[in-house]
């Protein structure tokens, strides 16, 4: 698979560009994200330094769990909505006539909403963080500071934003309706969801090693997609919406 | 309207030495052998072959499904074909070539396609890149003069008309100065002037020596524009110049009115040897005092008609040679199941 830098970039920055100026997408995107904030913080500030602290290690589970949806929901549906909702506009075909290759195109799209996902995800984590260490009390302070999740965050993040965007994108190459993809890519999102679950209330204890056990084989999946839906952008299937 | 987009240095598109020599002259822009193509069961098009040169505007008409809009697909590579062949700017379609080809061509879809968030110059700055294009602003400014956009390079593409959109849309094909434009009912959806003034863009391209692909509905335009034109309808039904196909298919006739229905027209008519035949105007489409004379020269059987009429006491208003519309050549040969192709 080759790919031209020059044309990845330029797919990003249009993308980027489209979301700029759309503002609906923006403060669509940005509910979420402040509700899985705006919860966590209040129930940790909300919390009685007297608590006992299996209480307390619950709310901050609970605390750390949320934030960490905002990765894989929130580039969920803009992936799903990024090739048919443009084969749908009619803006994809005239891309198709140019040189760009499927792999370039899908890469840029993904990188596109990679970033601002993952800028997004770190920013929840960081204010989240400030405000207890600043406003909560010392105890609660502490266990967030000192929560297991916190460090995997900073690696789980990104991955758990990658598969999500593969599986959108993956399902945006080959449906023909918008609310289908989205519908689907939900639904291919809930396996991430489920593992930020399992790690943020200590199912699966995020140890060191565990933890990179884990990113390792994400990051394995999250790459090996990225193959798969290079070779699943068909161009005669896009046009037509038939497979030839 | 002046259309002048500079080439790139050392581009592999047509010099400007090519540009200017006799259309036909140099290899085809466009040729296709026994192409193709079948949707399940559905043959779209059906063993279709014809060549288009360099520099030519070719029309490629036919009726909705006729697979006017998938031949543009598998020469501009976004579909295979089922079997046949076809090079396009000298190469050969398939999977190997198909970026190569991609980059010499532009393919100008029904719908403009723009981003209408973005604006006109952003439009066409994310095609410059993917093409990969130096100079790309200088390029841009030209493309949109070009097209009479040039004020509007900073307007978002969803404010402007859909008629400037489609001038946005051909800058945007103008961008990578293709070896052969691809336009896809280039007019379709916009008012008279708005379409007269993409028609005008498209004369401007034929005048540089740009070879144009066009498919249309609009016979008018095909007439006007095109040098040759191609009837489709699955499969090739006729190629040719409009002038030929009128000839070919028509039998060659003078319209004759006067100022009263003839008492005895077959007396004035059967008389003539300049006239094979003749039909009442009623029949041909025209009033009660018009007739349709089939001739095989109508110069010179016009003037002994005319002195036949006079000497039968007849007060003769016109005599002209019918005209046949390339609609009337479209139509019989959509509405012929037989079809003919050449």
């Amino acid at each position: 698979m080759s790919a031209s830098a020059s044309r990845i970039g330029a797919v990003i920055r249009k993308e980027l560009a489209e979301f700029r100026r759309n503002r609906l997408i923006v403060a669509t995107a940005a509910v979420l994200p402040a509700l899985f904030l705006i919860g966590p913080t209040a129930s940790m500030l909300t919390i009685k330094a007297s608590a006992l602290s299996t209480a307390l290690d619950k709310r901050v589970d609970y605390a750390l769990f949320l934030p960490l949806l905002v990765p894989v929901l929130v580039p969920t549906l803009m992936s799903a909505y990024s090739v048919v909702g443009e084969r749908e506009q009619g803006t994809l075909e005239p891309v198709l006539t140019t040189p760009v290759s499927g792999a370039e195109l899908v890469i840029g799209k993904a990188a596109a909403i990679f970033m601002p996902a993952v800028a997004l995800g770190y920013l929840i984590f960081g204010v989240f963080v400030a405000i207890t260490q600043l406003a909560a009390s010392s105890p609660v302070a502490a266990a967030v500071r000192q929560a297991p999740q916190l460090p995997a965050a900073l690696v789980f993040i990104p991955l758990l934003a990658a598969w999500s965007i593969w599986v959108g994108l993956a399902i945006s190459t080959r449906v023909s309706d918008t609310r289908v993809a989205q519908q689907l890519s939900v639904l291919g999102s809930l396996p991430p969801a489920a593992l930020a679950a399992l790690m943020s209330f200590q199912v699966i204890s995020p140890t060191f090693g565990l933890a990179a056990a884990l990113a390792g084989g994400l990051l394995a999946i999250d790459c090996a997609a990225c193959l798969v839906v290079a070779r699943m952008f068909d161009r005669e299937r896009l046009v037509t919406g038939r497979q030839h | 309207m002046k259309l002048r987009l500079d080439r790139e240095p050392g581009s592999v598109s047509q010099t400007g030495a090519e540009a200017a020599a006799p259309r036909g002259g140099t290899a085809p822009a466009i040729e296709v052998s026994h192409l193709t193509k079948n949707f399940g069961g559905r043959a779209a098009v059906a063993d279709v072959s014809f060549t288009v040169a360099r520099g030519e505007v070719f029309g490629f008409l036919g009726p909705n499904g006729a697979g006017k809009t998938t031949t543009v697909r598998i020469l501009g590579t976004l579909i295979s074909a089922t079997a046949g062949s076809a090079t396009v700017a000298g190469i050969p379609v398939g999977p190997a070539t198909a970026a190569q080809i991609r980059q010499r061509i532009s393919i100008m879809p029904e719908s403009s396609g723009l981003y209408l968030r973005l604006t006109v110059t952003e439009n066409l700055e994310y095609f410059a890149r993917l093409y990969g294009l130096p100079r790309r602003e200088a390029r841009i400014s030209e493309a949109l003069a070009a097209v009479g956009l040039g004020d509007r390079a900073h307007d978002l593409a969803g404010s402007l008309s859909k008629g400037l959109r489609q001038r946005a849309a051909l800058a945007r094909s103008l961008l990578n100065d293709p070896a052969v434009m691809f336009l896809d009912e280039p007019t379709s959806g916009l008012d008279p002037v708005a379409a007269h003034g993409v028609l005008d863009l498209i004369a401007a391209l034929r005048d540089r020596g740009v070879t144009v692909f066009l498919t249309t509905h609009r016979l008018e335009e095909a007439e006007r524009l095109c040098d040759r034109v191609a009837i489709m309808n699955t499969s090739l039904r006729t190629i040719g110049r409009p002038d030929d196909l009128r000839r070919t298919l028509f039998t060659r006739s003078l319209d004759v009115t006067t100022a009263a229905p003839l008492a005895e027209p077959g007396r004035v008519f059967g008389g003539l040897a300049a006239v094979q035949g003749w039909q009442h105007g009623e029949q041909a489409g025209g009033g009660p005092a018009g007739y349709q004379l089939s001739v095989t020269n109508p110069a010179q059987a016009a003037p002994a008609v005319t002195r036949a009429l006079v000497a039968a006491g007849a007060d003769v208003l016109s005599i002209a040679e019918s005209r046949h519309t390339l609609e009337d050549v479209y139509l019989q040969l959509v509405n012929d199941p037989g079809g003919r192709a050449q």
